[in-house]
Formats: C-alpha cells, sequence, structure tokens
C-alpha cells in the first residue's frame, strides 16, 4: 500500500502561514513525522495561493528536496507549475495529476515521460466529472490506454476514480468501489488511489466515514491512497486492513505496528 | 384549520408528503398563497438553512428539505401566479468558467428559493459572456458567483470587470462565495457580497436588495 502524506497542502492553515514565512523548518518537521509515521511519497500543494503558487510551491519543492530524502508528489492543476517544480526535483516524483482533458493531457503528458515520473489519472475528461458507473468507467478506461499507448509504464499509473460525496449522491462510494475494482481487472499493474475526504463533505463525524471507506476501498483493490499519516486510527485501520485482506504476510507488519504502539486506540 | 407552523415543521423534516397535504389544506381553506409560502414554506427553509450553518443538521437533511419545499412550491406556483404576488427577488447564478463544482451552487440555489426568491440558474462553467447576458435579464438584481478552485478564481474579477464594462454594476449586485473564497478575497475584487456557506447566502442576498 502506497501512502502519500497530504499535510503539506496550503488548504491546510498550518501549511500555508509555513509557506508565506518560508519556515523552513515547519515544512521539514511536517515532511519528516510523515514519513516516519510510514509516508512514502509527499504530496505539496500551494493551490490555494492562486496567483502565488508558483513562488510558494517550488520553495516547498527545493525546501524538501534539499532536506529531507523521499520524493515528492507535486499536486497543481498548473502544467507550468509542474513543469517548474519537475526542474527542481529530477526524476523519479510523481505527479497529482493528469486527466483526460485534451489540453491537461497534452500539457502533463510530456513533462512526466521527461523526469520519469508516477502519475495519478484523474477519470474525468473535458465533458466535466462523470457521475454515472458506465461513463465514468469508459473514461478511465480511454485515459488509462491513452496513457499506455503514449509510453506510460502500467506501474507508473495510479487511477483516480474521483469519489463523490455520498451526502449529495447516495451511490458515491459504491460507483467509486466498483471502478478500482474494474480497473484493475482490467489493467493489470496499473494502480488505484484516491483522497479520502471527498466521500464525507457534508456529515458529520468525518474521520469515522473516511476510515470505513478507505477498508471498502482496499477491499476493491486501492493499493494507494493520499491521507493524512499522522491520523493514528486511520493508519491503524489501514495496517488492520492489509492484515486481513491477506496482504501481509505472517501478519508481521501488524505485528510490528503492534509493537510500536502503533494500534492503541 | 390548517396550521402554517405544521406546514413549516413537516418541511423541516423533509416529510413531503405532509407538506403537500397541508400546503393543499390551507389553500383549500382559503389562506392566502403568499402567506403559505411566507409563515409556512419559507419559514421552513429558513430555520433548515439556520440549522445549517449550526451544524445542526446536514447537507443530506437540507436536500430531503428542499424536495419537500419543492412539492409544496408546485402547488402553490400556480395560485402565486394567478394573485400575482411577487418573488422577493430575482438572482442569477453559476459556477465560473472552467469550474465543474455544483454541490455548493446548487445548495445556495435552493436555499434562495426556499426564501422566495426567483432563482436563474445558470450552471456550471458559465462564460464571462453568459454572465453578462443574464445581468441584463429583465429583473435580475443580484448575480452571484461560485469558484471552488485557486485556478477558476480569477474568473470571478473577470466576470466582474466585464459587468463594470457593460454598465451593469449599478442595475445588479454582484455576490460571490466558494472553498478558497474569503471576504478579503471578494473585497479585492470588488465583489458586494460574500457568504460563507449557502445559509448566509440567503441572508447576504436579503441584506444586498435591503430586504428585512
Amino acid at each position: 500500500m502506497l501512502i502519500i502524506g497530504e499535510r503539506l497542502n496550503t488548504s491546510r492553515k498550518q501549511a500555508a502561514e509555513a509557506a508565506e514565512k518560508f519556515a523552513a523548518t515547519f515544512i521539514k518537521a511536517e515532511a519528516e513525522a510523515q514519513l516516519q509515521a510510514g509516508a512514502h511519497f509527499l504530496d505539496v500543494n500551494a493551490g490555494t495561493f492562486a496567483e502565488r503558487e508558483m513562488e510558494y510551491l517550488l520553495w516547498m519543492a527545493k525546501t524538501l528536496r534539499a532536506e529531507v530524502d523521499a520524493p515528492l508528489c507535486i499536486d497543481s492543476s498548473d502544467p507550468v507549475v509542474i513543469r517548474e517544480a519537475l526542474r527542481i526535483c529530477g526524476k523519479g516524483m510523481m505527479v497529482n495529476s493528469i486527466s483526460a482533458e485534451k489540453d491537461t493531457y497534452a500539457a502533463v503528458l510530456p513533462l512526466i515521460k521527461e523526469h520519469e515520473c508516477k502519475v495519478v489519472a484523474l477519470c474525468m475528461g473535458d465533458g466535466g466529472i462523470p457521475t454515472e458507473f458506465e461513463n465514468k468507467l469508459e473514461i478511465g478506461c480511454e485515459l488509462v490506454e491513452t496513457l499506455l499507448r503514449d509510453g506510460i509504464a502500467a506501474d507508473d499509473i495510479y487511477i483516480d476514480p474521483l469519489i463523490m460525496a455520498v451526502s449529495t449522491a447516495q451511490d458515491g462510494g459504491v460507483v467509486a468501489l466498483r471502478m478500482i475494482q474494474e480497473v484493475r481487472n482490467r489493467y493489470p499493474g496499473v494502480h488505484a488511489v484516491c483522497g479520502l475526504s471527498n466521500i464525507s463533505f457534508g456529515l458529520p463525524e468525518r474521520r469515522l466515514l473516511n476510515r470505513i471507506f478507505l477498508v471498502a476501498a482496499m477491499s476493491a483493490g486501492l493499493d494507494a491512497v493520499i491521507l493524512d499519516p499522522l491520523d493514528k486510527q486511520m493508519m491503524a485501520s489501514l495496517i488492520a486492513a492489509k492484515t486481513v485482506l491477506g496482504r501481509d504476510e505472517y501478519c508481521s507488519q501488524y505485528l510490528a505496528a503492534f509493537r510500536a504502539h502503533k494500534l492503541e486506540q | 384549520m390548517a396550521d402554517l407552523r405544521q406546514l413549516s415543521e413537516a418541511l423541516q423534516k423533509g416529510d413531503m408528503e405532509t407538506v403537500k397535504k397541508l400546503t393543499s389544506d390551507a389553500l383549500n381553506e382559503g389562506l392566502s398563497p403568499a402567506r403559505i409560502l411566507s409563515d409556512g414554506l419559507i419559514a421552513g427553509m429558513d430555520i433548515v438553512g439556520e440549522k445549517f450553518k449550526k451544524n445542526e443538521m446536514y447537507i443530506p437533511e437540507v436536500l430531503i428539505a428542499a424536495r419537500a419545499m419543492h412539492a409544496g412550491l408546485s402547488i402553490l406556483q400556480p395560485k402565486l401566479v394567478e394573485t400575482g404576488a411577487k418573488p422577493v427577488g430575482k438572482i442569477a447564478i453559476g459556477t465560473v468558467k472552467g469550474d465543474l463544482h455544483d454541490i455548493g451552487k446548487n445548495l445556495v440555489g435552493m436555499m434562495l428559493r426556499g426564501a422566495g426568491f426567483e432563482v436563474l440558474d445558470l450552471g456550471i462553467d458559465v462564460s464571462t459572456e453568459k454572465f453578462v447576458e443574464a445581468a441584463k435579464q429583465e429583473g435580475v438584481q443580484i448575480v452571484g458567483m461560485s469558484a471552488l478552485l485557486s485556478t477558476t478564481m480569477p474568473h470571478l474579477k473577470m466576470v466582474i470587470e466585464a459587468l463594470h464594462q457593460a454598465g451593469l454594476t449599478s442595475k445588479v449586485k454582484i455576490m460571490v462565495g466558494g472553498a478558497p473564497i474569503t471576504q478579503r478575497y471578494a473585497d479585492e475584487i470588488g465583489a458586494d457580497g460574500y457568504a460563507p456557506d449557502a445559509a448566509s447566502g440567503v441572508d447576504k442576498a436579503r441584506q444586498l436588495l435591503g430586504i428585512a
């Protein structure tokens, strides 16, 4: 299970303040805490700053690459920002994201090829985010096939079904689960990733819903996730889910987590 | 005797059948459609909005209440037209160009309708020209824009500039909202109003039109 730590996102107040003050110590500490808690990639996003996104994201990327030994997940909807960030970071990063939108696809594809990146592929096209399972599957499959045809390795593709909130679309969760299952079955080697917080939008006790959805999604074949690794309950659920889903040989990770007091509620 | 408080309560619970029945009963007993609307349906939706703002009610509950309101409204509508009752205001809403988010915008629309506004929903991915066209329409007093992405926020400003250029800013007030939007940003781009959530959006619209 690939874990992408989500804390270095300026939609979080503390991260925004750190970016504005160029507080390298805070950024470094957040990165290290996430890695310590099990993150493999560190998502960096400065999208809330609009005009200054470039400046802040590049600064975060530069700081992290100098201070921390972990690959980054460059999270931006602006291909120019992605391009500049990848120039700083070098090879082996992840890009969040590409989609089936024509302009986005054309702009991002050469970047991930040049810098040998993994890529989060969003199931949406120029017609927006499909809500029906059939439409979503069609767009998702076409996107995967186009990426493969354009020379991206299956192992570098992380398909994101784009979860709709259950508060407004009752079957938002089910559609995403079916997507994960279907894509993973059809394209061996292609990964499935998602963020968890959308599912619970508009409802109380969101962390509970996020956690339950994670387990359901893992059972459907989710093998990468964007989350807050410092959320102890979430991480404990993730570890336990791996064990019950047969992804933990001799239950060794579960037992290691137990001994490290990571499973205590 | 039809009880408008009961109607309001049924609406808050999202009990569509009871809302329909009580609305018809009230009409049959000769209550004015305008009063059934304001003291029954709008009163109920106002409470839903208040509770939503305070996290005492949640989105699915707002949606089910809105469905009940529409059921009541569809019974009242023909009578309202007959009696010539006017909506409290007319507002055009939409999500800006390049932005496909509709949940928040739809909630705002529901709340406004629930408060007695006539709502012209322009949809998502709405071009600057389309907003300007809507602002020109007869009776439109407010243009409400939503942007949920940092990359689409600049469109708010572009539409406001276009409205200025078209000389429409004396005719319409401009409201903005969406997750990344703040009061500061709204002030910066010259919007007349900003609201952090759908229920506050109704308050702001009323305030802009000078409705108590």
